[in-house]
């Protein structure tokens, strides 16, 4: 592995350092796709975007094709959309409903929505054929593990592994601490999908997610102007919404972002804790507060409503900001091109100003205006580019490296700006592609 | 030809009456003059936008105004829902100060646009106040770290009249790529 330099894939990690290749060789991103993406819990959806037996939303998992459905029995079927017949995919579109069934374009063939064959068109030809109408070869083959955890659906391609629970770990907080931030207990999502292209790898993205250095440079130019005119709003008497200090907040300086915390977890997944004191004194955070307090009681409202997260990653295709009740899906479309689907979700039973704060995060920092990630995105196309180039072999994680707190489940960053992260991430990485994990 | 009467050389009182209907007629919903008002407008607007005259673009809206681009057609308002540009005045000078900062790193690579407008239809007129809305077609190229890419769609101008002409209360635009995969984003307004 590892063509254009010639280098074994299993040396190409060191616990503070990568080989370059591990970004740029496309030989071994086919590594990955088979030994990360196809064997991990990939977030499919959310169990609200499928509401009615027969809706249904194309997704990716590694680079299959995958049909995510509500089915009879109101379970959530994964399948491969692909028909069974000649291999076309079932699906073309991103979402609709199956109506009667799921019918192929190209000679009818018939299905179920957990993928079970109903009719074949002419089936008298198949008589005396190695194919029999009602063989498991007719069926459209179906993820090999689907579970959920509080309504996000997750899928697995390998029979084998860890389940859900034992996956997420205590990374699994990412959605506790969303939903349990809903007085219901539950969110349901915004069916608007934002999608960007970044022309990368995908771990460029991951790494980046919980560089808690990065903001102060890559976004200083949007976190002052925003601060500006915050300022200048509230010397007119205004009072500026929370928007603005989503964006001036990314101008923090470098000092207190080394005040935050990472910890790191098995399989890779890491959090960020949080540094936008999302519980102000406003009259909106109050009534929310209230209304929280009368579902929960107050003691578990300080509990739930204490939570101090920022980021949750869950390795290696999923970024969720569960304070701001949104999340985005990572997915791999070649050694330098990735997609990133970003989703919002609704707390249930909240006050609709709670929604807005969050709508506001996701129009301002994920939207395709976004002027956050513009800086981030150019960053991810110069870090691809420079990782092709032969102007050095080797990528730094060093700062810090050594110093990080380390229990049996966790590692815990001795200051918020270290690349522990990274390391973390790479260990999980190093662990897949060895076949260890 | 030289002989023919020219049909204005008796102003009769009839022919004057005409005169006043076209000149009225002119001032209606598609009239003439109102038309070629709101055209300049729109083609001042996208020189602002081409011309990276960021404070000249924020300018032509109204105190209020507000510079709308929905994530989705069927939506009807940006008020509550998601959509990819909805901002007010002071969020559109974040950007012009994001835009203008010597440290916005993907600014660093050149890169230009060139917006054409046209189908330029006057939807509605008020006759008391004199705003209008105004429907029209654009088509942008932009070409940015040697890439070149198009976005097109149509505008809604909500406008309102004032005493320095017609101004912008509510844009809204519709790309028919807006629910598309986005290869980059959009830095600046479309």
């Amino acid at each position: 592995m590892g063509a254009d330099i010639g280098l074994d894939v299993a040396k190409a990690v060191e616990p503070d350092r990568v080989h370059r290749s591990v970004y740029s060789d496309p030989a071994i991103f086919e590594l990955e796709m088979e030994r990360i993406f196809n064997k991990v819990w990939t977030y499919v959806g959310h169990e609200s975007q499928v509401p009615t037996v027969g809706d249904y939303w194309t997704v990716q998992i590694g680079r299959q094709p995958m049909i995510m459905v509500r089915h009879s029995d109101r379970s959530v079927r994964v399948l491969y959309n692909r028909c069974p017949h000649r291999g076309a995919m079932l699906y073309g579109d991103r979402r609709g409903n199956v109506g009667k069934g799921i019918i192929c374009s190209y000679h009818s063939w018939q299905f179920d929505t957990d993928g079970s064959c109903k009719a074949i068109p002419l089936d008298k030809g198949y008589q005396g054929t190695r194919l029999a109408p009602g063989d498991a070869d007719c069926n459209v083959k179906t993820a090999a593990r689907v579970d959920s955890y509080r309504g996000f659906v997750f899928a697995s391609l390998a029979a084998d592994g860890p389940s859900l629970g034992e996956w997420l770990g205590p990374a699994r907080i990412a959605f506790d601490d969303m939903c349990d931030r809903a007085p219901e207990g539950e969110v349901e999502v915004v069916p608007t999908c934002f999608r960007v292209i970044q022309q990368s790898n995908w771990k460029i993205f991951l790494e980046n997610q919980l560089d808690a250095l990065h903001p102060a440079v890559t976004h200083e130019s949007t976190g002052r102007a925003a601060g500006e005119v915050e300022a200048a709003i509230q010397k007119n008497g205004g009072s500026a919404p929370l928007s603005y200090h989503f964006l001036s907040a990314f101008a923090t300086p470098i000092s207190k972002w080394d005040a935050f915390q990472t910890i790191g977890y098995r399989h890779g997944h890491c959090i960020l804790t949080g540094y936008m004191g999302l519980r102000p004194r406003d009259p909106d955070t109050l009534a929310y507060e209230k209304v929280m307090e009368k579902a929960y009681g107050k003691k578990r409202m300080e509990d739930i409503l204490g939570v101090n997260i920022h980021h949750v990653l869950l390795y290696p295709g999923l970024s969720v900001q569960s304070p701001l009740q949104q999340l985005r899906a990572v997915r791999p479309l070649g050694v330098d091109k990735t997609l990133t689907e970003i989703w919002h979700f609704r707390l249930k039973g909240a006050p609709e100003a709670i929604y807005r704060r969050a709508l506001g995060y996701y129009n301002l920092v994920n939207s395709p205006s976004t002027m956050v990630n513009a800086d981030d995105l150019w960053n991810f196309w110069k870090i691809h580019k420079g990782l092709e180039s032969q102007g050095g072999d080797w990528v730094s994680f060093h700062r810090n490296a050594g110093q990080d707190l380390e229990t049996n489940d966790a590692t815990t960053s001795v200051i918020g700006t270290s690349e522990q992260p990274m390391r973390n991430q790479f260990k999980a990485w190093a662990q897949y592609i060895n076949g260890a994990n | 030809m030289a002989k023919k009467t020219k049909p204005n050389a008796r102003k009769s009182p009839a022919r004057k009456s005409a005169a006043v209907k076209a000149k009225a007629a002119a001032s209606k919903p598609n009239g003439h003059d109102t038309l070629r008002e709101v055209e300049q407008l729109l083609y001042r607007q996208a020189e602002c936008l081409d011309g990276k005259r960021w404070q000249d673009f924020i300018e032509l809206f109204t105190e209020d105004g507000t510079y709308w681009m929905p994530a989705a057609p069927e939506q009807t308002t940006g008020d509550g829902a998601p959509s990819i540009f909805w901002e007010d005045r002071n969020l559109m000078t974040v950007r012009l100060k994001r835009l203008t900062h010597p440290r916005a790193w993907s600014q660093k690579t050149a890169w230009g646009t060139n917006h054409v407008v046209g189908n330029v239809t006057i939807e509605k007129e008020d006759a008391r106040t004199g705003d209008l809305v105004v429907r029209s077609r654009f088509h942008m190229m932009e070409f940015r770290n040697d890439t070149t890419r198009h976005f097109a769609g149509s505008y809604i101008h909500h406008l309102k009249k004032t005493k320095a002409g017609h101004r912008i209360k509510l844009q809204r635009v519709d790309m028919v790529n807006a629910e598309g995969p986005y290869e980059y984003v959009l830095q600046a307004w479309v």
